[in-house]
């Protein structure tokens, strides 16, 4: 008998019945954790010796779950899956993952991601590929490439990732799981480490939406060492979840999601552009109002530029702490400049230099304005239009992506221009600071695809129980990766 | 030919009257055992943020009042991003000018030599300091106690016209720091820093055209008042002679370094060379809102600053204009004072003590008021001692003397050398009329018209009573009783 693969409520029930001990569950978890290493690649530790946790009436006691690798925690190696912090055991755990230990909670291992986050595709980071569950010879996406293919997996439950352009959202698609990223503050990112602070989230990926609140409940709070974070403890989630959206309003966007917009489209993008249109009448069978919107394609067209013009300049910033002095191997080096210059030169990957060049570049004074101060521009102007559909509509609802995983042979990095506002707009989800969640609803080529539900700020609760009741009507909630033959 | 000199100052003074650093919960102690006030944050372990110290923002509004600059709507940090071994997070939480720092276009008059001046305030920043480095042959070592403690950046605009000006402002603003309760604002312990710029031109030219000024050149790291002295003459010497020697015009716009050993300004970068610091705004900081009644209330807790003390004492006090400058020199002194008076002791006694006798043996002692074993509650007994004519002021001097070395109270010494005055008439009289028994010539003498021998007899009574004897009542009484022989 097995428990990982079930939904926290079903293991907690099961834990208070006296049917399994933590101690079992933990066993469990780990057993599944050399496996799926084996597999796929997806852990940066596995904590073979971890203690059991007394089962409690919080709901997360005793339940094993994963961090991903660029979450501090004290006395556990965290890497960011980056070389130059291969051997960093921090001092300080981040005060999301206390939230949870304080539930109760454990932690059996610590999951690969892009170096950083800053990537897509899960293939960066420095222990190597990470291979999808479902099929090794495609992606998970990324950058929460481990915690996705651990939970699609069955490892357990749960597992906390960060989004800072879909780095939740994608890999929770590519595995057909479920990916939650709250609104921007409800979860301290104090602990995090930083990719680019005004659009990176701390959130979940999980097997079902109510699993997401559960799990948000237990990682959010406001949080002295994060003067981002607000005080959402009148805010419950999980509780709140009642599945009644019969009125409830949604628009979907004319230019992302009409299959005559791509005038190349292959098989796969019709397959999912198909499936997205059959979820949209899901909704409207459920009682809701679905509306398609048009907005103009030269706004959306800007989205990714934005993105990579604002998220490397952050970065290039956020990771100058980056030196081997004071943590991260000490370079060698005649002076401290070289011995700096020696460091990041060996510990980087070829795309985060790539990014801090871009990152010095926009933010350089003679091109401040024209790159760096445009994008902040534009994407006030883009979460301006996303706050006045807002106005009209509870939550937008958009395909993720442009079809299932991804090769990872050939395709990699390479964006088809055609289809890159599809593969970007989670990031408005960044922009705007919006909540944001993924789910699965189908197949394409025997692989999930998802779909994306995203809400005004502080509206957590109405985007939830729009994927609550849209998941109780499709056949996709807990599923497990299969792997295709 | 003459030469006008324009110089303008950037004065940093480390704000440290604040509990704790301005975005970490460390002490703010920077003299404290190295390395000993550090949080995570201090060391820029990833994963922190910064937390903005509200005190330290209460100060710097404060500050920000007093030099008459405009505050602005909303506060704003911003990152300055380079690298160098002291500061780990490889940027400095500052403020720029755009959006507004804590101040904005101030003036501030001020005295040089008696003579009112004025100068006008470009912006006043509030910023994090840097940690410290010492180098040795073998190596360098850094104290984090200073990293992150709070830092008031005051950017002059070219308004000095010497040296003397340039001084006489720091000292100016030093006293402003002390009596506003912000800093200490003490170069010994490196808490004021400066960076000098001055340029010359044409006497006949009119300087408030900025097209006839001269090439600016920026002095760096000029760590104490008499430094900035120095090196403004020295750099104004070095540009006259440039100029004789007709070589003016090929200097280039320039950054220095002042070399306190050599007494001489040393090249550092010419402007070309300047770094980028590539600002952005800082997006762990929320903007915060600054509220009109905050400001009121910052408003109206200015404490009294030194030039209100002044004209009080010379007011209200009698105190002489001369007096009155010595007592308000130093925070401590005119605190000194002040206490004395509340105590209930004579103003002008006060003063005399404290100007006449206190600051010049503490000066010889190498101590400040604060470490003076006489304390203001000593000071007003004495004081009360000798217009209660307890002692004579003769006796007073030898008390105030032993106070001070042994911190007894005057009251304690006079008892145990019986220092107590005879002031009991009756016992005066007894005295007087043993002594004219004893001196019958002498009363001869003084009929016979030598009557200036009465001070040989006064001085006989005092003798005979140890000093004991209340000169003044010893003379009347003299008087009278010589008369009556």
């Amino acid at each position: 008998m097995s428990y990982m693969d079930k939904t926290i409520e079903e293991v907690h029930e099961a834990l208070v019945k006296g049917e399994v001990t933590s101690k079992d569950l933990i066993k469990e978890a780990l057993e599944k954790s050399h496996e799926v290493q084996e597999k796929c690649n997806a852990f940066v530790t596995i904590m073979d010796d971890v203690k059991e946790e007394k089962v409690t009436d919080e709901l997360l006691s005793g339940i094993p779950y994963g961090i991903k690798d660029n979450y501090s925690t004290k006395g556990i190696l965290s890497t960011g899956s980056s070389n130059t912090l291969k051997d960093y055991v921090p001092f300080f755990t981040a005060t999301a993952i206390d939230n949870l230990a304080k539930k109760g909670a454990v932690a059996v291992n610590k999951t690969v991601l892009d170096e950083f986050g800053m990537g897509g595709t899960g293939t960066t980071g420095h222990t190597g590929i990470v291979t999808n569950p479902w099929d090794k010879t495609r992606m998970c996406a990324g950058s929460s490439a481990g915690s996705a293919a651990a939970v699609a997996a069955g490892v357990y439950p749960y597992a906390t990732g960060s989004d800072t352009g879909d780095s939740i959202r994608k890999p929770a698609a590519y595995c057909g799981i479920v990916g939650y990223k709250p609104t921007y503050g409800m979860i301290s990112r104090y602990g995090l480490f930083p990719f680019a602070s005004s659009l990176d989230h701390c959130g979940a990926l999980t097997r079902s939406v109510k699993d997401a609140a559960i799990v948000v409940d237990g990682m959010k709070g406001i949080d002295k060492y994060d003067m981002t974070s607000w005080d959402s403890s009148n805010m419950h989630l999980y509780e709140s979840i009642d599945g009644k959206v019969k009125g409830k309003k949604l628009c979907y966007i004319k230019e992302l999601c009409d299959i005559n917009m791509y005038p190349n489209a292959d098989a796969e993008l019709k397959a999912h552009l198909e499936n997205f249109m059959k979820t949209i009448e899901k909704c409207k069978n459920l009682g809701m109002e679905v509306t398609e919107e048009s907005v103009d394609m030269t706004l959306l067209s800007a989205i990714p530029s934005v993105y990579v013009v604002i998220s490397c300049a952050e970065a290039t910033s956020n990771m100058s702490n980056l030196t081997g002095f004071i943590f991260g191997p000490r370079a060698e080096g005649d002076k401290w400049d070289t011995e700096m210059k020696n460091y990041r030169t060996k510990g980087f990957s070829p795309l985060i230099k790539r990014r801090f060049v871009i990152g010095s570049y926009v933010l350089q004074a003679e091109n401040k304005d024209r790159y760096f101060h445009n994008a902040q521009r534009v994407r006030r102007l883009v979460v301006d239009k996303w706050n006045e559909l807002f106005e009209k509509y509870d939550a937008v609802i958009l395909p993720v992506g442009s079809g299932p995983a991804k090769k990872l042979e050939g395709s990699k990095d390479a964006l088809d221009k055609n289809t890159a506002i599809l593969e970007d707009h989670l990031q408005i989800g960044n922009f705007g600071g919006f909540p944001s969640i993924t789910i699965p609803n189908g197949f394409v080529s025997n692989l999930p695809v998802g779909v994306n539900i995203t809400g005004k700020c502080y509206d957590d609760i109405n985007v939830l129980n729009i994927a609550y009741a849209l998941e109780s009507s499709m056949g996709y909630k807990n599923q497990i990766a299969r792997e295709v033959k | 030919m003459g030469y006008k000199v324009l110089i303008g100052l950037e004065m940093h003074c480390e704000i440290s009257n604040t509990k704790t650093k301005v975005f970490s919960s460390a002490i703010n102690g920077y003299s404290d055992k190295a390395n000993t006030n550090i949080r995570p944050v201090d060391m820029a372990f990833p994963g922190t943020l910064p937390v903005v110290n509200k005190e330290a923002v209460r100060l710097s509004l404060m500050a920000s009042m007093i030099l008459g600059c405009t505050q602005p709507e909303y506060l704003y940090f911003e990152r300055k991003n380079y690298y160098y071994p002291d500061l780990p997070k490889g940027f400095q939480i500052t403020q720029e000018t755009k959006p507004a720092p804590i101040g904005s276009y101030g003036k501030l008059e001020y005295e040089v030599n008696g003579e009112k001046k004025s100068v006008r305030i470009n912006n006043l920043h509030l910023e994090e300091d840097a940690a410290s480095s010492d180098h040795y042959a073998s190596g360098s070592r850094i104290n984090y106690n200073r990293a992150g403690v709070p830092l008031l950046e005051l950017v002059t605009e070219p308004d000095f016209r010497s040296a003397d000006e340039a001084v006489a402002f720091l000292e100016t603003m030093r006293s402003i720091y002390q009596y506003a309760d912000i800093s200490e604002a003490d170069s010994k312990k490196g808490q004021v820093r400066c960076d000098v710029n001055v340029s010359i031109m044409e006497d006949n030219l009119d300087e408030n055209d900025p097209k006839n000024w001269g090439t600016k050149i920026e002095i760096k790291n000029v760590n104490s008042f008499g430094g900035v002295r120095d090196a403004i003459n020295y750099e104004i010497q070095r540009q006259i002679d440039l100029k004789e020697d007709g070589k003016y015009d090929e200097m280039p716009q320039q950054t220095r370094r002042w070399d306190e050993e050599s007494g001489t300004t040393i090249y550092m970068r010419s402007k070309v060379d300047a770094i980028d610091y590539k600002y952005f705004v800082e997006p762990n900081i929320p903007k915060f809102k600054i509220s009109k009644e905050w400001l009121e209330e910052i408003r109206k807790s200015i404490p009294r600053l030194a030039f209100e003390r002044k004209e009080q004492y010379i007011n209200e006090y009698g105190v002489s204009e001369y007096d009155a400058t010595i007592l308000v020199k130093e925070k401590p002194v005119a605190d000194f004072f002040e206490k004395t008076i509340s105590l209930g002791a004579n103003p002008k006694s006060a003063s005399n003590w404290i100007t006449t006798n206190l600051l010049g043996n503490l000066n010889k002692m190498e101590l400040t008021i604060d470490e003076a074993k006489l304390t203001p509650e000593h000071l007003a007994e004495l004081i009360k001692m000798v217009e209660d004519k307890e002692i004579s002021s003769q006796q007073a001097k030898g008390v105030f003397t032993e106070s001070l070395e042994t911190g007894k109270s005057p009251h304690d010494i006079a008892a145990e050398k019986g220092l107590k005055q005879i002031t009991d008439e009756g016992e005066i009289v007894k005295i007087t009329n043993e002594v004219l028994d004893e001196n019958p010539d002498v009363i001869k003498q003084y009929k016979n018209g030598k009557t200036n021998m009465v001070n040989y007899l006064v001085g006989q009574v005092m003798k005979k009573t140890g000093g004991k004897a209340n000169p003044s009542l010893a003379r009347d009484v003299m008087a009278k009783e010589i008369e009556k022989r």
